[in-house]
């Protein structure tokens, strides 16, 4: 073995047949444990569950049922929903954070330490603490006085204010050189078209990063969903898991197909963008 | 535009390649403006962003602390109550109890993800393709909604024999336990779940930062005849104590808010043995509409997690020096 991929373990050194059975049988466990449960619910949904005692990694007789019952139980209109929230937020979100970070990367000005702080300030202040205040302010918004309750608005707006985005596109910008920025102003360009035409572009790896992990983090949104909507016709499909579970007409085999459903979006994001997803969480808990 | 298109007109001094375009006013030409624009250029970018962050981080800030010192009644007016309502969720044997089981929680959940996460790094740490796609599959579990996570869990944990979790356990001749519906093992269950969640995750950082750590130590270590473990204890973990402090911090806040796995895998219950912090203030504030008191508490809860952030700053800086 050549230094540079030297493990910590050493697992790649072993060569006995002991040895890679070891291996093979952790890797083994390993993946039954994480990757298992989940299995089991890709199968459930395409089996007749009709009680959870029948939860199995066999398939047998694979079935479109479950899908049926949950898209007359409206789950589509829920997953439609969700993909409205997730559409609407991540651009909201998005364009709030370029633009900031723009003002943040490329400005200076009076004043900037303070909005960087305050901005900064919110990574540390949980969502959940802010429940109650944050659900009334929904029902009626301070000077415009509009009430956002039971609509998907108001899943939607306060997703806006995200200041993890903010943050990777302040460091991002930071480093686009200025040679280029500077040309661009000799030749008469306002700021408007150097962030669109100049600095824009030259971020595509952080866009990656904030829209991938802006993506699962807003597909996982609960608590703020639950505080919005109202009546079912405002639910995001996660939200509408748990009032799928507790209709006693509905069986376990519908809410898993409900449940995958309800996954795969942010699964699949994962899988195609691991690199930005994987950037983006190191990124983030190395700045947290 | 091109870079190429600009840079004669920024070396040459020629006066038509640097004419002012049209409708702004010759004095915007002059070096200070060209460089900055003007003042309140910064903070048109930054509006939406202070608009935002004002109506859904700062104001609700200011009214969770206002609230909590007022009685609060919609539509007939709030009523000033000093302390009162830090009085009742303090005294509440509710509120202690549902304090006590948060920190057990994330006590248990923290240590629980940190230890499996690191030991799952350890072992999949490599640069095979093979390797790669199983710490993909592990990690699936971060990226399914925690809502997803918490129906996929209650059916696992169904409390009959025949339930997938208890049919394992009957194989090593144990169980049938009775899960999330049994007030001995609700906060346990909860906290394999959590953990299944969250370990991954610490996974993925772990081997970020195992990547950090200086393989010229490694053959150090080697040379001198320590063993696999001895290696991974006095190279490997030294190493990675400021990955420890981060996801230590980053899994007791995680912890102690935590809010929707427990609202939807047992809602409090049995009998009150899972109520934590935020399913109280949840219940309290928007169920019964004591919103001062939800306030009260949610302050509360606010001011734990900036004591535990600070503690741990103070701790890594005092370990630095």
């Amino acid at each position: 073995m050549s230094a540079p991929t030297e493990t910590a373990l050493g697992l790649t050194e072993s060569r006995s047949i002991g040895g890679r059975v070891a291996k093979a049988v952790t890797y083994a466990l390993v993946l039954v444990v994480f990757a298992g449960p989940l299995l089991a619910l890709l199968v459930g949904a395409f089996n007749h569950v009709k009680d959870p005692t029948q939860l199995s990694l066999i398939p047998s007789g694979a079935t479109l049922d479950n899908f049926r019952t949950a898209f007359d139980q409206g789950v589509l209109k829920y997953l439609l929903n969700s993909f409205f929230v997730v559409g609407f937020g991540l651009l909201l979100q998005v364009a709030v954070s370029v633009l900031a970070g723009y003002a943040l990367a490329r400005k200076k000005f009076r004043g900037m330490t303070v909005v960087m702080v305050a901005i900064l300030a919110t990574l540390m202040l949980p969502e959940e603490i802010l429940a109650i205040p944050l659900s009334l302010i929904l029902a009626d918004l301070p000077v415009v006085h509009f009430n956002l309750i039971g609509t998907l608005a108001g899943m939607i707006v306060p997703l806006g204010a995200w200041a993890f985005s903010i943050l990777v596109m302040t460091e991002f910008m930071k480093d686009v050189p200025r040679e280029l920025e500077e040309a661009a102003r000799i030749d008469g360009a306002g700021d408007l078209r150097i962030f669109a035409q100049i600095i824009l572009p030259m971020c595509k790896p952080a866009l990656g990063v904030i829209g991938v992990f802006g993506f699962t983090m807003i597909w996982d949104q609960y608590l703020l969903p639950l505080l919005v909507a109202t009546n079912s016709s405002s639910y995001t499909l996660p939200l509408a898991l748990r009032t799928l579970r507790i209709d006693p007409s509905v069986t376990p085999g519908v809410v898993m197909a409900a449940s995958l459903l309800a996954l795969l979006p942010s699964v699949v994001v994962f899988l195609f963008f691991q690199r930005s997803f994987v950037q983006g969480l190191t990124s983030g808990a190395l700045k947290g | 535009m091109s870079v190429d298109q600009v840079r004669p007109s920024a070396n040459g001094s020629a006066a038509p390649s640097v004419r002012p375009p049209a409708g702004r006013p010759a004095k915007s030409r002059t070096r200070h403006s060209r460089r900055a624009g003007r003042w309140w250029t910064p903070w048109l970018f930054l509006a939406p962003a202070l608009i935002l962050f004002l109506y859904f981080k700062f104001i609700p800030m200011a009214n969770a602390i206002t609230m909590s010192f007022q009685d609060v009644q919609p539509y007939l007016g709030n009523k000033w109550v000093g302390t009162d309502n830090y009085a009742t969720v303090l005294t509440s044997d509710g509120f202690r109890e549902a304090a006590w089981h948060t920190i057990v929680l994330a006590v248990g959940q923290t240590t629980g993800c940190l230890v499996l996460g690191l030991a799952l790094a350890l072992l999949m740490e490599g640069q095979s393709r093979r390797l790669g796609v199983i710490r993909s599959a592990a990690f699936l579990p971060v990226v399914v909604p925690i809502a997803v996570v918490a129906e996929l869990w209650r059916i696992m944990y169904h409390p009959t024999g025949d339930g997938m979790i208890n049919s394992l356990l009957g194989l090593v001749g144990s169980g049938p336990s009775g899960f999330i519906n049994d007030p001995h093992t609700s906060m346990a269950s909860i906290m394999v779940t959590g953990i299944w969640r969250g370990a991954p995750y610490d996974m993925m950082i772990f081997l970020a930062g195992l990547g950090s750590v200086d393989r010229g130590l490694y053959e150090a270590a080697k040379v001198d005849g320590a063993s696999r473990l001895q290696r991974v204890r006095y190279v490997t973990i030294p190493g990675l104590r400021s990955v420890f402090s981060i996801l230590f911090i980053l899994a007791a806040i995680r912890g102690l808010r935590v809010f929707t796995e427990v609202f939807l895998l047992t809602n409090g219950g049995p009998d009150g043995s899972t109520e934590v912090v935020m399913t109280l203030i949840y219940k309290l504030g928007l169920e019964q509409n004591r919103l001062g008191v939800g306030a009260a508490g949610a302050v509360l809860l606010f001011l734990a997690t900036l004591v535990l952030t600070v503690c741990v700053h103070l701790f890594r800086r005092r370990g630095n020096e």
